[in-house]
């Protein structure tokens, strides 16, 4: 009901790269930091020190175990948030306006005024990147800090969204993903970066990063004694090092 | 009106004012102190992000420090000193003023000093300004002082210090610019949280790397790496010894760094039954001697231009002499150590373990590295470039926390001696002021306790010989934990574990205060914490009095332990207050240079609360104690701790800070400088004294670097610094426990000694193993951090506990098949002393006989201003209850400490359980032991947490911010 820009100047998103996000939470903590006192403040806190305390967090880490064929279990940690869609089916099936992508970097945001908190853009959204703020009765989600990447108060280098500032890894850029020749594009095809649920047609902006599978760098699986006698005395040991190293 | 149809387009404000002022000061939301931004607005927390500029987090934050808003929003903060009126325990408090609590204070420990002075016990758990409460404890004059690392990290300490002088955990660091191999021991978030990722991310992004972690559990850093071994707990040291064996039987070990920076061609004394035996051969000056194979004659080690003889028999005046490294490799090349024998007890099988020693190999010898960076050696020999053999090796609590870890990580630390890897390019590297001498001076002070006197020295040091202890004539123990005796004789940083019970027991004696700071001592900082409890609220049956007569304790929030203090001094938040991250305690240095800091107060706060440092000094000046006084017997700082900080002199010229002092042009050495702390909030509260790139490695033996390590007072002397591959001090105590020497260990210790103390680590298993009926007691429990919380401060947190407020027990698949157990089941898990009662929850990620769980989640209903009815109280939980901190009677008839037999480290990860399925009637959804709900009358509810509203509104187009750092994104570190 909400129509989408038929084309964007620019793709804001961020790249995710699984193969080094140690699932820490720091990306998750910043951006609630930034983000209660920003442009969608507050994230509410419900019962913050009660029995099942609950609230609203544009950014989270989902921890499981998968089973690979080659390699046996692995841990995935999985960051998730708004994947700030060039196809987003929030936007199109707000009924208001309140939820609608910007023309001018593609970033998915909701007008609080409009939002009449009807959640039909959380069910539309196939990656449930979408926050319902109970308190305040309207939508909320990532807003890929629209009020810090811009933002002329702070110094230019400051200006990316929070979880990339802060992840210690180094497990999230950000850059506009419009731009072939950018440094984030660039990654991304180095890394054959992927959509993340390209079925659901939504185009992403956001890509991940899988995890490597390892390179064989090694030329030998063991080392090679240097007397082939198993039962070789520490004498002769000592004998042959020394032999060795003359 | 709002037109359905229309896209009505929202004006967004894309540069909000983020703040009036910039404030930077240091991170306490763990140990790892970062350097922050807090970004304020209307006197509130806008933001809090990484400083850029600053040496250990180069701009990033974790979790826990990204939530410092919400710890300092904390409505479980304490608010006004208090007095405890009904039984301890209860949590019966009356407020009381400033002044009457000092004063209270005040006259408990002068009524001590007056009388016998050790009979205060002052552990001040995890306190960042040790150097401060040490010296304070030796003003009092009490040997009874320590912090928490006898329950953390001696283990690590000690085996780095009494073998290069140096050591892991957050005093050194993997060369994460060049390495090229990484092998990670045990190792999750802790201490160094920040550098840690940052360089695992900085490894993993690099062509041809390959990082190895080794831990039971695969969660965090584990998940990332390239390989998973998930070794059986306590084990790590026999993998360790099977991949020395592999390396020494190719003969793959670079003879040329063992020759020239270890120990290894020393020679040492082939004399059983005498009480030179093992020692090192040594000329009338001292100096040890080697065999030069060209000129066939023993000679001085520091001799230049001889061919030191590693293997061979030798006799000097008339006694055989055999060089150290032939006593060690005899030792390591044991065929007990084969991976084909070694594979079923760690579960790391056969292949792997030697895959893992071939790839050590090849990268150490084939992927050798060369820095162009010219150097000169210490003998004054110039070298072009710096060789690096890249393979580097980190290790913490996984090792650390176990009976066998102080062997465990001395054999880590042979391992890289061997192949060369200790701070050269792209391995292990020291940071400032390490390295030092082995073994480091000073000793422990505090053999004898007089009223009203101060010691000298400091209590806690590194005992090179039985003749360091602190033992009386009858060898029985001086400290009230025992440190430093011969049940754990290189206890360097004391036991703070020990210290309840043995009060209570009035072994070795009865004390009259205990006081603590910031340890949360009736909870997650106790093993066995049932009777930890009891033991703080017994009474003696005949007097009525408690048996642990007065307890004084700080801390900033209500903890578990606050109900069971006498007088409650509340401290700070790390916002309110001034500190100092000093080079005489824990600095932040990294390899590249020295780093201390400060924290200055960038919030004020509305509570009657006052930071412990300044009370501490405050204390001291009311007791009189020297260095708190003037000679006319005022305050000697009466500004508290910043007074302290700038105006304290550890010896002429060396205080607390390093950095700007004399005219603010010196660093190290100068004279007080009133404006040192203008000069450091300038800089962003840390400065950084940067080496230059010829003192970047081979810091042992680099002239230029130990000059100035020299000039600076971190060594004592301009001389290289030996790798003790062979450790002499162990040989001293083995001796002693074969009746040589003054100082003997009594009749019923000796084997114990003897066996523990070895010139050449020996892994053995975990110490548990051997009291409990193993077959029954089959699986390992251990526990880790969770990434985004530290301890209990961190996990009553608004935003972290949303995270994570509850814990499962996780146990493998193996075990859940075993047991019949599905996820969620309730179950028993029982030691061999005591029982909970938890939910499982089962993983692949696991080692299959080790259960695990996450640490310090659990919490006591009625602390911490939680819901009395919080996950986690109810479904959460701690291990402490079932770990032990006594181990059960020997034959000698004493009951052991459960800890390191060397260094009293607290064995957290001996722990042995079996697990099993709940009967239906015992299953309430609660876990179990339940404790009585804390009495707080100030707890407050809290609906809605709506922080940020009131912010967001101020926010206006006209002003201006006052940034006057850069500060940023990490994609520039």
């Amino acid at each position: 009901m909400t129509e989408l820009p038929k084309k964007t100047n620019k793709k804001l998103g961020l790249v995710i790269d699984l193969d080094i996000c140690v699932g820490c939470h720091a990306c998750a903590v910043n951006c609630k930091e930034w983000n209660t006192s920003g442009h969608s403040s507050p994230l509410h806190d419900v019962e913050p020190y009660g029995d099942d305390p609950t609230g609203v967090w544009f950014n989270r880490i989902h921890t499981f175990e998968v089973e690979t064929e080659v390699k046996g279990s692995k841990t995935v940690h999985f960051p998730k948030s708004c994947l700030h869609c060039e196809d987003a089916p929030c936007v199109s099936v707000c009924p208001t306006g309140a939820s609608y992508k910007r023309e001018e970097d593609g970033i998915v945001l909701v007008n609080a005024d409009t939002c009449i908190g009807c959640k039909l853009c959380s069910w539309a959204c196939p990656y449930g990147a979408r926050e319902y703020d109970e308190t305040a009765g309207v939508m909320k989600k990532c807003t890929l800090c629209v009020d810090k990447i811009y933002n002329e108060n702070l110094p230019e280098n400051e200006r990316v969204p929070a979880c990339v500032s802060s992840c210690p890894t180094g497990a999230r850029s950000f850059g506009d993903l419009a731009d072939e020749n950018s440094e984030i594009v660039k990654l991304v095809s180095e890394r054959e970066g992927y959509d993340l649920m390209p079925e659901q047609d939504c185009k992403p902006v956001n890509k991940y990063l899988a995890p490597k599978l390892n390179k064989d760098i090694f030329k030998n699986n063991e080392l090679k004694p240097i007397s082939k006698d198993e039962n070789q005395s520490f004498e002769d040991w000592i004998e042959q090092v020394q032999g060795a190293s003359k | 009106m709002i037109n359905p149809f229309e896209t009505k387009r929202e004006v967004v404000n894309t540069s909000p004012i983020v703040s009036d002022e910039v404030k930077k000061t240091t991170c306490y939301m763990c140990a790892c102190r970062c350097g922050i931004n807090v970004h304020l607005k209307d006197g509130k927390i806008r933001y809090i992000d990484g400083n850029k500029d600053h040496p250990i987090n180069k701009g990033v934050l974790c979790a826990k420090g990204s939530a410092g808003i919400m710890q300092q929003n904390s409505p479980a903060k304490l608010t006004k000193p208090l007095l405890r009126v009904g039984e301890r325990g209860e949590g019966n408090f009356k407020e009381i003023e400033w002044d009457e609590a000092l004063r209270i204070a005040t006259t408990w420990l002068s009524e001590v000093r007056n009388k016998d002075p050790k009979k205060l016990a002052f552990f001040t758990g995890r306190d960042q300004s040790q150097s401060l409460t040490g010296w304070w404890a030796s003003k009092f004059g009490t040997c009874n002082f320590a912090a928490h690392g006898g329950f953390c990290s001696v283990n690590m300490a000690a085996a780095g210090m009494y073998t290069i002088g140096g050591s892991f955990w957050e005093f050194g660091e993997v060369d994460w610019d060049h390495t090229k191999y990484l092998l990670l021991f045990g190792c999750a978030e802790d201490h160094d949280s920040n550098p840690i990722k940052m360089g695992l991310g900085n490894l993993k992004t690099r062509k041809d790397t390959k990082f190895v972690s080794i831990n039971p559990v695969k969660t965090g850093y584990s998940a990332i790496a390239d390989e998973w071994l998930g070794i059986r707990p306590g084990t790590d040291g026999l993998l360790v010894h099977s991949i020395i064996y592999e390396l020494l039987k190719a003969n793959k070990i670079d003879w040329k760094y063992l020759e020239r920076f270890t120990n290894s061609n020393w020679l040492v004394y082939n004399n059983p039954g005498n009480k030179n035996h093992g020692l090192f051969v040594r000329d009338k000056n001292n100096q040890p001697l080697i065999f030069c194979k060209i000129k066939k004659k023993i000679l001085k080690s520091s001799e230049e231009n001889t061919k030191p003889s590693f293997f061979g028999s030798y006799y000097f005046n008339d006694v055989n002499v055999i060089p150290s490294f032939e006593l060690i490799t005899k030792e390591l090349l044991n065929d007990d150590f084969k991976p084909s024998i070694v594979a079923s007890k760690t579960d790391i099988k056969e292949s792997v373990i030697k895959r893992i020693a071939s790839e050590i190999a090849e990268t150490a010898f084939e992927k050798e590295i060369e820095l162009p960076i010219k150097w000169t050696d210490i003998n004054g020999k110039k070298h072009d470039t710096m060789i690096g053999r890249p393979v580097s090796m980190h290790a913490m609590r996984g090792i650390s926390a176990h009976s066998n870890g102080f062997d465990t990580c001395r054999l880590i630390h042979i391992l890289q001696m061997l192949i060369g890897s200790i701070d050269v390019p792209g391995g292990f590297r020291y940071k400032a002021p390490y390295p030092k001498h082995v073994v480091p001076g000073p000793k422990p002070s505090g053999h004898k306790s007089i009223p009203n006197t101060s010691y000298d020295g400091m209590p806690l040091g590194f005992p090179s010989s039985p003749e360091d202890l602190l033992t009386d004539e009858n060898e029985k123990p001086i400290r009230i934990d025992k440190a430093f005796s011969w049940e754990n004789p290189l206890s360097a940083h004391g036991l703070m574990h020990m210290v309840i019970n043995n009060a209570w027991k009035g072994d070795p004696y009865k004390i009259d205060v205990l006081f603590m700071y910031m340890a949360n001592m009736a909870w997650n900082s106790a093993m066995n914490t049932k009777e930890t409890i009891a033991k703080l609220i017994d009474k003696d049956k005949i007097t009525g009095n408690y048996k642990i007569p007065k307890i004084i304790y700080s801390d900033a929030y209500y903890s578990e332990t606050v109900p069971y203090a006498d007088l409650v001094l509340p401290d700070s938040t790390y916002l309110e207050r001034w500190d100092c991250i000093s080079l005489l305690d824990r600095p932040i240095s990294s390899a590249d240079g020295a780093a201390d800091a400060i924290r200055q107060p960038v919030l004020e706060s509305k509570r009657d609360v006052r930071p412990f440092q300044d009370v501490l000094i405050d204390l001291g000046a009311r007791l009189g104690l020297p260095g708190f006084i003037n000679d006319d017997f005022s305050a000697k700082f009466p500004n508290g701790y910043i007074d302290y900080i700038v105006n304290h002199e550890r010896k002429p010229g060396v205080g607390p800070l390093a950095g700007w002092r004399g005219n603010g042009d010196s660093f190290g050495k100068g004279k007080v400088n009133p404006n040192q702390i203008n000069e450091y909030i300038k800089n962003g509260c840390f400065h950084n004294h940067k080496f230059s790139s010829d003192q970047s490695y081979y810091k042992f033996a680099n002239k230029s670097y130990i000059n100035i390590a020299n000039e600076f007072g971190w060594i004592g002397k301009k001389e290289q610094i030996v790798l003790q591959i062979y450790s002499e001090e162990m040989q001293k105590f083995r001796l002693a426990s074969e009746g040589h020497g003054s100082k003997k260990p009594p009749d019923y210790m000796r084997a114990r000694i003897k066996k523990y103390f070895r010139p050449i680590p020996k892994w053995y298993q975990p110490i548990e193993d051997n009291n409990i009926e193993s077959e029954k007691y089959s699986l390992n429990a251990i526990t880790q951090r969770p990434p985004h919380m530290y301890h209990s401060w961190g996990s009553h947190n608004a935003w972290l506990r949303q995270i994570t407020n509850r814990n499962y027990l996780y146990i493998s698949e193996f075990v859940a098949k075993k047991n019949k157990l599905k996820d969620n089941d309730w179950i028993w898990v029982e030691s061999s002393y005591n029982k909970i009662k938890v939910q499982c929850r089962i993983m692949k990620g696991v080692n299959k006989l080790t259960v695990w769980t996450w640490n310090a989640i659990g919490k006591r209903k009625g602390a911490w201003n939680l819901d009395p009815k919080s996950p986690e109280t109810e479904k959460a939980f701690i291990i402490n209850h079932i770990i032990p901190d006594l181990l059960p009677k020997r034959e000698d008839g004493y009951n052991y400490s459960n800890s390191d037999p060397i260094t009293g480290q607290a064995a957290w990860y001996d722990l042995k359980v079996d697990i099993y399925k709940c009967k239906e009637n015992e299953i309430d959804y609660k876990v179990y032991p339940a404790f009585k709900t804390l009495k707080n009358k100030s707890r407050k509810n809290i609906e809605i947490n709506t922080y940020g509203k009131q912010i967001k509104k101020s926010f206006s187009k006209n002003q201006s911010t006052k940034h006057f750092e850069y500060i940023g994104n990490k994609k520039n570190y």
